[in-house]
C-alpha cells in the first residue's frame, strides 16, 4: 500500500503530494445557491480499489461525483487525477451518469449509444470500421445485452438500460470508472450482471467508484467506502471506515440505527 | 400624461383604460396559476390559434349579410378556434409521443398560418378591403367604436370577476395538485377552468393589446411576481398588481399621443415591471443572489483556508490565499499570524464540534443544520455545546 | 407554360423549399432538446431588427436587415439564457417574457419613426414575399443554362441555398458531438465536450437559418418549420438519421405542395386570386404533421 494510502486510512487529511491517486478531490466545496451541498471534501481514491461513496438521500454524494468529473464546477478546492489536471486525464475516464437524467425516448439505438463510448477514438468524421462494430459488440455481450443491439433505447426495461450504460463506460477502455447510482431501480438479475463486471474491472487493475445506496449490499460489493454527509465522514477500507460509529455519524442518530443493524 | 392617467380623456378612451386594467389584474392572476402550473407558454398557442376563428368569424357574419367587423361576433369566433387549438395541444401530447412545447409550437405557426391564408382571403373581398382584421394582430384602439369599447371594458369586469370567484381552488390545485385532489376538488376541472380563463383573457385583449403581445400579459406579471414571494398567494396578488398597473398605465399613456400604440405600451410597461424585479427583488434578484454567491465564495474559503492553517497544511489555491490576508489571518509569505493562529484553532474546535454532534443520538438531528460555515454556537444551546465539550474532553481534543 | 412557370413559379418554389429545409435542419435538434420554442421567439425579435437596423441606416438594404436581425437573434438569446440562468425562470417563461417585450418594442419603434417612404411593415415581415420572388430574364427552361440569365436570379435564391448549403456542412461535420450532447449531456461533459457551446451553436444555427428565410418567405414559414416537419419525422422513426432526413423531405413536401395549392387552389375552386403562400406552407406542413399523429409507425412511445 502507498503511503497515501496507509494516511488516508488513517483518517487523516492526505496532504499535497497525491502520488498519482486515479482520484484525488481537495477542500472541493459545491454550492447551487444559499449554502454548499458539499463542504470542504478531501477524498483520495486508492488505484485498483472498488469503493463505495454512501450517505443519506441530500447528502451530495451525486455532486460530489460531478465535481470529481468538472460537470459542476466547484466554489473552492481542486480535482486530480494520477496527480495531473482532470482535463489531460479525461480519456482515462469512464462515467456512468444516473439512468433518469436522460430522455430514454431520444431516437437511437442501443448499438449507437454503446458507439458513443469510443468517441475519443472516432472524433468528428473518422470512419466506423468492422473493429468498431466488433468492439461494440463484445461490451454488449460482457453485460448480456448483445441480443438487443439494434433495439431502440426507449423500448428497454431500467435494468437493460442500467446495462448499456454501463456497455458504453466499457467501450471506452477506461482505467477509472466513475458510476451513479447504478443499482437504482434494476432488477436483481442485472444488479447481480453490473456488480460482477465491475469486480472484473477492479480484477483486471482498474478503479471503480460508484455512489450506492444499500448499505444491505456494501461489504459484498465494495472494498473501500467513502462516507459523506456535506462532509467527508469518513473513508477507508469496509472492514475500517464501514463502522457503526461512522454510519451513525453519517446517517444521524435514530436514522442510522435501522440501517447499521442491517449493515451489521 | 397627467390628465390621462387621471382618465380626464375622452369617454372611450376611459372606458377602454378601465378595461385593460380591469384585464391587466384578471391576466396578472392568471398567468401567476399558469406559471404555477408551469404551462406559460400554453397561452402563446391560444392566441395565435385565435386568428382563424376571428377570420372565419368575419367570412360568415359577411355571408349572412352582415358587416362583419360585429366584435362580440368576431370574439366568439375566436374564442372556438382558440379552444380547437388548445384541444389539438392536448391531444398531441396525449396521443403522441411529442413533448408538449412542439405540440405549441406546432399549433401556434399552423393555426397562424392558415389564419393568414383566410385573412387573404378576406383581402380579396369587396367587403374585405376595409375590414381591418389585421389591427388584431397587433391590437388598435384607434377610431374604436363606443360599443367596442362598452364590450371591452364588461369583457374586463367579467374576467376579473370570474378569477376572482376561482381563485381558491386554482391555488390550491397549483400549490399543491396532489393535496388539492385529496381535498376532494377535481382538479382536471380546475384546469380547464383555467384554461377558460386564459382564452377570455386572450379574446378580450385582443382588440386592445393583439394576438401577438397577449401572450406578455399571460407570462410577463407571473414571472416578475415570482421574484418577490416564495407564498404563491402573494405571488398571485402581486402578479395581478402588476398586471393590472401595465394594463391601466399602457392604455393611459397610449391614449396621450396617436403614434403610442395601446398593446406595445402595454407589454414594455409590464416588461419594465420585470426588469425591476428581476435585478432588485430582495431574495431572488440577480442583485441579492450575486451578492450573496461572493459572500458565500469568500466565506468558504476564508473557513477552508483557516482549516488549513489548523492543520498545518500549505495553502495552495490563489483565492483562499487572498482571503486569509486580506482578513489579517496570513503574512504574505504564507505563515499565519497570531489572529490567523486564534482565528484557526477556533474553527477547528467549531468543526471538531459539529462533528461529535453527529455522534449524539438526541441531538444528531441538528447535525442537518451543519454546512461548514454556520458557527455551531448559533445553533446549539451554550448547555448544548457543554455537553458537547464534556465528551471531547476525555478524548483531549479541547 | 413553359416561361411563365420558370419565370414565376420556379423561383418561389425553389426558395420556398431551400428556406423549409434549411430552417427544418436545425429543428431537428430543437425538438430533441425541448427548445422548439426558441424558434417562435427568434422569428419574432426579425421584427425589431430590422426596424433598428433601418433607424441606424436610414434605408433598407438587405445587407442591413439581415445584420439587424441576426443581431436581434443572437441578443433575444442571450437574453433568454441570462434571464433563465440568473433569475431562475424556466425556459418557456424566460423566451415569453423575451420575444413579447422585444417584438412590443419594435412595433412600437415602428410607429414612432416615419417608415411611410419605404416598404417596411408587420405583415411583411410576418408573410414575406414569397409570390414576389420572380426571375424576370427567364425565357424558359433553356435559361437554366445560360449564364446572363442565371446572373439576374432573385439574389434570395443563391442566399437562402448557401444558408442550406452551410446549415448542412456544419450538421456534417460536427454530426457526433451534436448527437451525443443532446442525448447525454452529462456524459459529453465527462467526454470533455463543450456542452455549452454546442447548445449556443444549435440555437445561433437556428437563427441564421431563420434570419436567411424570413426576408423571402416570412416569420410564418419559419416557426412551422422548425417545428412541424422534424416532429412529423420523430414520428416516422426511431434514428436521428432518419428523423433529419424524413424532415427534409417533409420540409420540401410542403413548401412545394403549399405553394401550388397557394397559387393554384384557389383557381380550381373558380376564385379569381390566389392566397398566401407562407401561410399556406404552414398549413400544409401541420397536415403533415396531423397526418404523422394519426398514422405514422413510431407516433406512441
Amino acid at each position: 500500500m502507498t503511503p497515501v494510502e496507509l494516511a488516508a486510512e488513517n483518517g487523516e487529511i492526505v496532504s499535497e503530494n497525491l502520488d498519482g491517486a486515479p482520484l484525488a478531490l481537495r477542500g472541493v466545496t459545491v454550492s447551487y445557491g444559499a449554502d454548499p451541498v458539499v463542504f470542504s471534501v478531501d477524498m483520495t481514491i486508492a488505484a485498483g480499489s472498488m469503493t463505495a461513496i454512501i450517505g443519506p438521500n441530500g447528502a451530495g454524494k451525486s455532486t460530489l461525483l460531478k465535481a470529481a468529473l468538472g460537470i459542476v464546477s466547484p466554489l473552492a478546492g481542486r480535482v486530480t487525477c494520477w496527480g495531473k489536471p482532470l482535463e489531460s486525464q479525461r480519456k482515462r475516464i469512464a462515467y456512468v451518469p444516473q439512468r433518469a437524467s436522460i430522455d430514454w425516448d431520444f431516437p437511437t439505438q442501443v448499438r449507437d449509444v454503446v458507439m458513443m463510448g469510443l468517441h475519443h477514438e472516432l472524433g468528428l468524421l473518422s470512419r466506423i470500421h468492422g473493429h468498431h462494430h466488433a468492439k461494440v459488440t463484445e461490451c454488449l455481450t460482457r453485460v448480456g445485452m448483445q441480443d438487443f443491439a439494434d433495439r431502440q433505447i426507449g423500448q428497454l426495461s431500467g435494468g437493460q438500460q442500467q446495462r448499456v450504460f454501463l456497455a458504453r463506460a466499457l467501450a471506452q477502455g477506461a482505467d477509472l470508472y466513475l458510476l451513479d447510482e447504478p443499482f437504482a431501480g434494476v432488477d436483481a438479475a442485472t444488479e447481480a450482471a453490473i456488480i460482477s463486471v465491475l469486480k472484473e474491472l477492479r480484477d483486471a487493475g482498474k478503479t471503480v467508484v460508484a455512489v450506492h445506496h444499500d448499505l444491505s449490499t456494501v461489504e459484498e460489493y465494495f472494498d473501500r467506502v467513502f462516507l459523506i454527509n456535506r462532509r467527508r465522514m469518513g473513508e477507508g477500507p469496509v472492514a475500517e471506515a464501514f463502522t457503526q460509529d461512522a454510519l451513525h455519524a453519517t446517517y444521524g442518530g435514530r436514522l442510522g440505527d435501522g440501517l447499521v443493524a442491517r449493515a451489521g | 400624461m397627467f390628465e390621462a392617467l387621471t382618465l380626464q380623456l375622452g369617454y372611450n378612451a376611459v372606458l377602454v383604460t378601465l378595461g385593460s386594467a380591469a384585464l391587466g389584474v384578471a391576466a396578472g392572476a392568471v398567468s401567476a396559476f399558469l406559471y404555477l402550473r408551469k404551462r406559460a407558454l400554453v397561452s402563446d398557442a391560444v392566441s395565435h390559434a385565435t386568428l382563424p376563428g376571428l377570420a372565419l368569424a368575419f367570412l360568415i357574419m359577411v355571408a349572412f349579410g352582415s358587416d362583419g367587423r360585429f366584435l362580440p361576433g368576431l370574439m366568439v369566433g375566436s374564442a372556438l378556434s382558440a379552444w380547437a387549438g388548445l384541444w389539438t395541444v392536448n391531444w398531441i401530447t396525449r396521443q403522441t409521443r411529442l413533448p408538449e412545447d412542439a405540440a405549441i409550437g406546432a399549433v401556434l405557426s399552423v393555426f397562424f398560418g392558415f389564419g393568414i391564408v383566410l385573412l387573404t382571403i378576406i383581402q380579396t373581398m369587396q367587403s374585405g378591403r376595409q375590414a381591418g382584421l389585421e389591427g388584431f394582430l397587433l391590437g388598435s384602439t384607434a377610431g374604436m367604436l363606443r360599443s367596442d369599447a362598452l364590450v371591452i371594458a364588461a369583457g374586463g369586469a367579467l374576467v376579473l370577476l370570474a378569477t376572482f370567484a376561482l381563485r381558491r381552488p386554482m391555488l390550491m390545485t397549483a400549490f399543491d395538485e396532489g393535496y388539492a385532489r385529496v381535498q376532494g376538488l377535481n382538479t382536471a376541472r380546475i384546469d380547464m377552468a383555467l384554461m377558460v380563463l386564459v382564452l377570455a383573457v386572450t379574446v378580450v385583449g385582443l382588440k386592445i393589446v393583439g394576438l401577438i403581445l397577449i401572450v406578455a400579459m399571460l407570462i410577463i406579471p407571473a414571472v416578475a411576481a415570482r421574484f418577490w414571494s416564495e407564498n404563491a398567494t402573494h405571488v398571485a396578488l402581486l402578479a395581478a398588481l402588476f398586471g393590472g398597473l401595465s394594463g391601466y398605465v399602457g392604455a393611459a399613456l397610449s391614449a396621450t399621443a396617436p403614434d403610442l400604440p395601446t398593446g406595445p405600451i402595454i407589454v414594455l410597461v409590464a416588461f419594465a415591471l420585470f426588469a425591476l424585479s428581476l435585478f432588485l427583488a430582495p431574495s431572488r434578484g440577480v442583485l441579492a443572489s450575486a451578492l450573496r454567491h461572493r459572500r458565500l465564495q469568500h466565506d468558504v474559503h476564508l473557513r477552508q483556508g483557516l482549516l488549513a492553517l489548523a492543520h498545518n497544511q500549505p495553502v495552495y489555491e490563489a483565492m483562499t490565499q487572498r482571503m486569509l490576508r486580506a482578513h489579517g489571518m496570513m503574512r504574505a509569505d504564507g505563515v499565519p499570524t497570531d489572529a490567523g493562529r486564534i482565528a484557526a484553532a477556533a474553527a477547528l474546535q467549531d468543526e471538531t464540534r459539529w462533528q461529535e454532534l453527529r455522534r449524539i443520538e438526541e441531538l444528531a438531528m441538528l447535525a442537518s443544520r451543519d454546512d461548514g460555515l454556520t458557527p455551531i454556537t448559533d445553533i446549539l444551546t451554550a448547555d448544548q455545546v457543554a455537553l458537547i465539550d464534556n465528551r471531547l474532553k476525555p478524548q483531549g481534543v479541547i | 407554360m413553359g416561361f411563365e412557370f420558370v419565370a414565376l413559379s420556379l423561383p418561389p418554389l425553389v426558395i420556398g423549399t431551400l428556406a423549409a429545409m434549411a430552417c427544418a435542419l436545425p429543428g431537428n435538434f430543437l425538438l430533441l432538446r425541448r427548445q422548439s420554442l426558441i424558434g417562435d421567439a427568434i422569428s419574432h425579435v426579425v421584427l425589431p431588427g430590422i426596424v433598428v437596423a433601418f433607424l441606424v441606416t436610414g434605408m433598407i438594404t438587405t445587407t442591413a436587415m439581415m445584420v439587424g436581425a441576426a443581431g436581434a437573434a443572437l441578443l433575444a438569446v442571450i437574453l433568454i439564457e441570462a434571464i433563465r440562468r440568473l433569475g431562475k425562470v424556466e425556459p418557456g417563461a424566460a423566451m415569453g417574457v423575451v420575444f413579447t417585450a422585444m417584438f412590443a418594442g419594435g412595433v412600437l419603434l415602428l410607429e414612432q419613426s416615419d417608415t411611410s417612404g419605404v416598404h417596411l411593415d408587420v405583415e411583411h415581415a410576418l408573410y414575406g414575399n414569397l409570390e414576389s420572388l420572380i426571375w424576370l430574364d427567364a425565357v424558359g427552361w433553356a435559361s437554366l443554362t445560360d449564364p446572363i440569365a442565371l446572373a439576374a436570379l432573385p439574389p434570395e435564391l443563391p442566399r437562402m441555398g448557401a444558408a442550406l448549403v452551410l446549415l448542412s456542412l456544419l450538421t456534417w461535420l460536427f454530426w457526433r458531438p451534436l448527437k451525443l450532447s443532446t442525448f447525454d449531456e452529462g456524459f459529453a461533459r465527462s467526454l470533455g465536450l463543450p456542452t455549452t457551446v454546442i447548445s449556443l451553436a444549435i440555437v445561433t444555427a437556428a437563427a441564421l437559418a431563420a434570419v436567411a428565410a424570413f426576408d423571402a418567405v416570412g416569420s410564418i414559414i419559419v416557426i412551422a418549420m422548425f417545428i412541424c416537419p422534424p416532429a412529423a419525422a420523430r414520428l416516422m422513426t426511431n434514428r436521428l438519421e432518419s428523423q433529419v432526413a424524413w424532415s427534409l423531405l417533409f420540409a420540401a413536401l410542403s413548401a412545394i405542395f403549399g405553394y401550388v395549392l397557394a397559387g393554384y387552389g384557389p383557381l380550381w375552386l373558380g376564385a379569381s386570386a390566389s392566397v398566401s403562400a407562407a401561410g399556406m406552407i404552414a398549413t400544409v406542413s401541420g397536415l403533415i404533421l396531423a397526418l404523422a399523429a394519426l398514422f405514422a409507425p413510431h407516433r406512441q412511445a
